[in-house]
């Protein structure tokens, strides 16, 4: 990058935004290597259900086992977008102490 | 009995035949009985960087078989006293590194040799997973680029985890970063990630830094190991990252840009 570059701040210098994605990337892998094999299937099966209610994708939702001391911590987080609030709940049998779901008007 | 440096990377063409042949000549020159090992079985290429491709008679698969013995497979390099190459075999049979095979083998060289040399495979797979369980340390060959350096953070993951230290409850593998195809021209222009972040990244001390260099292609090509030449800044770059394997304190060269003149700093590229 030259001096005039410099100094009219043109271009965003890659190497800091290569940095800046490894280091989210590997925070991210880092934790799921300690964790148990059946965190991947337990993500799909709950991405499974909450799919038949919500519009998510892959990647709004995350689960983490997180170890602090003797406590362990199963952590699920889904990300929700309003407007990808499905219209209308699949029909499924409504079991004993179930509430029926209902799409909120609007 | 032999230290096991384990020359590793996950990703491909990041320079870890180059380092194994580099790091192998250099401790032999130092005096130390070495042998270089090829652990990426089908895609044998550590013969035609040491430049032996045309002496090789038996292989590792073939000691692992039983059909050869060590000595009949051992390649001894003709320009170093006491180092020794120890070529793999073009099988396609991915699973011909056997698991107690192998194990024997190794036992069988640590008790002739000073320094064992792994030359791992790229990827995950079996070769690399074989390559580095025997690893008592590593030099994990990184490009300062972010498939690489990811890549190069798996493995050590796998070091922690799959290595035959790791297994037996041992002191854990003795880890090493070594930088590769490193232009300090294009770190300070911001184009390419620095010797400091790479480091803090991966926190793994650094071992040395190899400069991009012409050099390198030109010794391949004859089948000569960097370090042989002296004149180039990679050959000493690698000597010095051996110096520092064996404890000596040595400042880091060729990390900074050389110095450009005021037009051309002005306007950039000229």
């Amino acid at each position: 990058m030259s001096i005039l570059d410099r100094l009219f701040g043109r271009r965003p210098r890659s190497a800091a935004v290569a940095k800046e994605r490894l280091q989210i990337v590997l925070q991210h892998e880092r934790a799921g290597r300690s964790a148990p094999d059946f965190l991947p299937i337990l993500q799909r099966e709950i991405l499974a259900v909450v799919g038949k209610y919500l519009d998510v994708t892959d990647d709004m939702i995350q689960v983490d086992l997180e170890k602090r001391g003797e406590i362990s911590m199963l952590e699920i987080n889904v990300e929700l977008d309003k407007a990808k609030i499905k219209p209308r709940p699949p029909e499924r049998k409504v079991e004993e102490g179930f509430v029926r779901w209902t799409a909120p008007a609007g | 009995m032999a230290k096991v440096i384990t020359i590793t990377s996950g990703k491909g063409g990041v320079g870890k035949t180059t380092t194994s042949a580099a790091f192998a000549t250099g401790l032999a020159q130092r005096g130390h009985k070495t042998v270089v090992i090829d652990f990426d079985v089908g895609l044998r290429n550590l013969d035609l960087i040491m430049g032996v491709e045309r002496r090789v008679v038996f292989d590792f698969i073939n000691v692992i078989n039983g059909d050869a013995n060590l000595n009949q497979a051992l390649i001894r390099d003709k320009r170093v006293d006491k180092l020794y190459i120890f070529p793999t075999s073009q099988t396609r049979d991915k699973d011909a590194l056997k698991k107690d095979g192998v194990l024997r083998v190794m036992d069988e060289l640590r008790n002739t040799f000073d320094y064992i040399i792994c030359d791992s495979p790229a990827g995950i797979e079996h070769g690399a997973i074989t390559a580095l369980y025997h690893a008592d340390a590593a030099v994990i060959v990184t490009n300062p680029e972010v498939s690489s350096v990811r890549d190069s953070d798996r493995i050590l993951g796998m070091l922690a985890s799959k290595s035959r230290r790791a297994e037996r409850g041992e002191a854990p593998v003795e880890e090493y970063l070594l930088l590769t195809r490193y232009s300090p021209d294009r770190v300070e222009k911001g184009e390419m990630l620095s010797i400091s972040d790479v480091q803090e990244i991966l926190s793994v001390p650094l071992i040395g830094v190899i400069p991009e260099s012409e050099s390198v292609l030109k010794a391949s090509n004859t089948g000569t190991p960097v370090i042989l030449d002296q004149d180039s800044a990679a050959g000493r770059a690698y000597e010095d990252a051996v110096a520092r394997f064996m404890g000596e304190q040595r400042e880091m060269r060729f990390v900074r840009a050389e110095r450009r003149g005021f037009l051309r700093a002005l306007f950039g590229r000229a």
